[in-house]
């Protein structure tokens, strides 16, 4: 299921903790960047590889908010609602966003392209309001830096 | 009260492309940790004692007591975490570390790694920082190739490995111990201390936490001396501090100061006052979790660990945040409470449980429907949670609505009075 790269990878990661448990974190991550979210197979793929029970590997993915048990959106975009964005007027972009997309928060768009979701704080008080679109950060958003995001997106 | 003298910023300088190890090596970079290695590993904690450097992370511990706490004789191996989880809101000043000068940090945790015999440091990362994770991972990379890391470094005898480590989106996970069960590869619940990680830390071996902020002071303290450093700033609480300000304000972002500057001056002179010359109704002064303090009793309140304790709140992550005249409060409480609700790792049921009926109550209050009941019932599940956790969650979803009840129970009760006609956003 992992392509070669990630298997190599993996041999590598090895060397550096102390049992292969320790390595959930880091496959969980490369099966995410192959396909997008990580299904339930993977998981049971994932739990064979590490030879780890797979109510161990849904655990994990569960618990941690940056990893998709479903499909999502080709763009991602997170917009920070937390307290200093929300004092920089996180709710308007929030609002704006919803309306340019059709979508609300924690939807995906019917034709795939876009999921909107709520995010807490993302360590960019500085840049409030922001959003992040994949590891990009968007900062000191306004309605018109919006429009501008999504134009260079679409 | 004097004004404490500006410093030329230390850990992020004014130096152009200094994430780079050319830039950083000719400007001195990596010599505090060749120094290091020329000293006995306890002279270089000694060094770190009495420099009195304190942890930046949020609870100020003595840094140097921290590592005395390691075990010297151990058939165990023994491990170092650097904690760049930073998901406080407010706070975002280990950030610009990673982009500005990772390698101070490296250097630090290099030096850490040889005055406590450690083998393997890991750099755990918030997931959402990928980008930064990376720049770190290339900074490694460079300070592997120039034989700072691995084996046998600079033909001292000494080794050691850092590995950095992505994290996957939890804030519990900047909780030492749940940081080490994220490593192992588990869910970020926190563990019951003792023992504490110097004892039983990852993989129950030995093991120190820092935060990367605390690390990057350390090459500082190596090169300048103690003295140098324990003079800086407030003397319970000396050195460099990176304050983020937030909010309301008109230049925010993260400055470097000495420690004890006044709450006024940063916003003031740092972060060029409030939009509007609006007054400033409260501020949060370092990350979500610290008590907020009423904006029209800031006089004489600094950055340094006493001051804020005697004002009533804590250093925290230094990670300022300012409302202004028109704000909301409880919009901003019931959205703060939402976060520790949502991050709580639900293991303890106070916390579980009382996170969300603490969103619950104060969305009452927003929606206009919070009975004058509902204050003191606010202070009373607050006050069950505050105490009763495995780990510091608990406390700090409590302190924001307790400081909030106690010194602003005039909004809460006005509210009552006279609820909103329409859903009040701050």
């Amino acid at each position: 299921m992992l392509s070669p790269q990630n298997l190599q990878r993996i041999e590598e990661l090895k060397k550096h903790y102390r049992t292969s448990q320790a390595l959930v974190l880091p496959v969980l991550w490369m099966v995410q960047e192959q396909f997008g979210y990580i299904s339930k197979d993977a998981m049971k793929y994932v739990a064979d590889l590490l030879k780890l029970p797979y109510g161990h590997i849904l655990g994990v993915v569960t618990f941690y908010t940056m990893f998709h048990p479903h499909p999502i959106g080709k763009h991602h975009i997170e917009v920070c609602t937390n307290v200093s964005c929300m004092l920089r007027g996180s709710g308007t972009i929030v609002g704006y966003l919803e309306n340019k997309l059709g979508i609300r928060l924690g939807e995906t768009s019917k034709d795939g392209e876009w999921t909107l979701s709520e995010v807490e704080c993302m360590g960019a008080c500085g840049g409030a309001p922001m959003c992040a679109v994949g590891e990009e950060y968007h900062e000191h958003l306004t309605p018109e830096a919006v429009d501008r995001l999504l134009e260079r997106l679409s | 009260m004097n004004p404490v003298p500006a410093m030329e910023p230390v850990i992020l300088p004014n130096i152009k492309n200094l994430h780079l190890i050319d830039i950083y090596e000719a400007r001195g970079g990596y010599k505090a940790f060749r120094k290091a290695l020329g000293m006995k590993p306890e002279e270089v904690i000694e060094e770190v004692k009495k420099s009195n450097l304190r942890g930046r992370g949020g609870a100020c511990f003595p840094t140097g007591l921290k590592w005395s706490f390691m075990p010297k004789k151990t058939d165990k191996p023994k491990y170092l975490c650097v904690n760049g989880d930073e998901s406080e809101p407010g706070t975002f000043k280990d950030r610009q570390i990673f982009e500005f000068n990772p390698h101070l940090m490296i250097e630090g945790t290099l030096i850490a790694c040889y005055a406590m015999g450690i083998k393997t440091a890991y750099i755990y990362i918030r997931g959402e920082y990928g980008k930064w994770i990376r720049m770190v991972e290339k900074a490694v990379t460079d300070a592997r190739s120039r034989g700072y890391i691995g084996e046998n470094i600079l033909d001292s005898g000494f080794s050691t490995e850092v590995v950095v480590h992505k994290g996957a989106g939890a804030y519990i996970c900047g909780e030492e111990s749940a940081l080490m069960n994220s490593i192992e590869g588990d869910r970020g619940y926190p563990r019951v201390k003792p023992p504490f990680p110097a004892q039983y830390g990852l993989w129950g071996c030995p093991t120190t936490i820092n935060n990367v902020e605390t690390i990057s002071n350390v090459p500082l303290i190596i090169t300048n001396g103690w003295e140098w450093y324990s003079k800086i700033g407030a003397s319970k609480h000396p050195g460099p501090i990176l304050v983020g300000v937030s909010g309301h304000v008109n230049k925010p972002g993260v400055y470097e100061m000495p420690t004890g500057v006044s709450l006024l001056e940063i916003i003031y002179k740092y972060a060029g006052g409030v939009p509007g010359d609006k007054r400033i109704k409260a501020v949060i002064p370092g990350g979500s979790s610290t008590p907020i303090l009423r904006g029209d009793l800031l006089e004489g309140v600094c950055m340094d660990a006493d001051s804020m304790k005697t004002a009533g709140s804590a250093v925290g992550t230094a990670g300022l945040i300012v409302m202004d005249e028109d704000t909301d409060l409880i919009a901003i409480l019931a959205r703060i409470a939402k976060f520790y609700h949502h991050e709580s790792c639900g293991q303890c049921t106070p916390c579980r449980e009382g996170t969300g009926w603490l969103e619950k109550i104060l969305n009452r209050f927003v929606r206009g429907e919070g009975q004058k009941e509902d204050i003191d019932l606010l202070m009373d599940v607050a006050n069950n949670i505050e105490g009763n956790t495995i780990c510091a969650l608990g406390d700090a979803a409590a302190w924001p609505v307790q400081s909030m009840v106690r010194r602003f129970r005039d909004e809460f009760e006005r509210r009552v009075a006279s609820p909103p006609v329409e859903n009040l956003v701050a």
